[in-house]
């Protein structure tokens, strides 16, 4: 049963995200602590894409094996170096081509059937924003404590 | 009944709200409905994968943005204040 802080007594209108939310963050901040101390404080950009992999590392993570997106993100992070394009050019003729440019926001959409592109879609979507939501958490503590 | 979190999120690239979140995804439920029950509205289905693409890249772009703030603020800030601000984060 989550509760957020005190400041706003609303109940958590997603209760589900509770176990999850917390893994999350658990795998975030240790990639980040391990960005911070690998990183030398000069290459600020070079650390910013650090931990932009970490977060979506994370994501995927958390996510697990179970999903087709989480499967093509950690494939990607691990083959940076050579692979860029995610999707595959094979299309089955009976899925068609439909959402193309849905395909190519979503990790390993390319090779998907229209029903599973949209499921995973959500699910990445919903993945996505609860990532955004702990980053800019994360920001907001670390700015209002100041120097 | 408006139920809005406790923190709400602002980034230069736009704001995203909880709500506009639920309403993308109760359309996806609907256009996957739709998708396996055979009905082809073709016109709506396409407004909502324009706009679910939309959301996608403003999302990428959101992280995109807080990676880059948070390089700075881990940066800026001392071990330790960092540390407390994030176990503060995930308190709440």
């Amino acid at each position: 049963m989550d509760s957020k802080s005190s400041a706003c007594s609303s109940p958590n209108p997603n209760p589900t995200l509770g176990p999850s939310k917390l893994m999350l963050a658990f795998r975030f901040l240790r990639a980040l602590s391990l960005v911070r101390r690998t990183t030398p404080a000069s290459s600020r950009t070079c650390r910013g894409r650090r931990i932009e992999r970490a977060a979506y590392a994370s994501m995927a993570y958390t996510a697990g094996a179970s999903r087709a997106w989480s499967r093509a993100v950690l494939r990607r992070l691990h083959h940076r170096a050579r692979r860029r394009a995610v999707a595959p050019r094979r299309l089955s003729t009976t899925a068609g081509n439909r959402a193309e440019a849905l395909r190519r926001l979503v990790p390993g959409g390319g090779g998907m059937d229209y029903c599973t592109l949209l499921e995973e879609t959500a699910d990445y979507i919903k993945c996505l924003s609860m990532q955004v939501e702990l980053m800019q958490g994360i920001v907001d503590s670390a700015s209002s404590y100041g120097p | 009944m408006s139920s809005r979190r406790s923190r709400s999120r602002q980034s230069s690239s736009g704001r995203i709200t909880d709500q506009q979140i639920d309403d993308l995804m109760s359309k996806l439920q609907s256009l996957l409905h739709e998708a396996r029950h055979g009905s082809h509205d073709r016109a709506s289905a396409a407004k909502v994968l324009q706009d679910t693409c939309s959301y996608i890249r403003s999302l990428h772009r959101e992280v995109d943005d807080l990676s880059e703030r948070l390089s700075e603020l881990l940066d800026a800030a001392g071990a330790s204040s960092a540390q407390a601000a994030i176990i503060r984060s995930l308190l709440m």
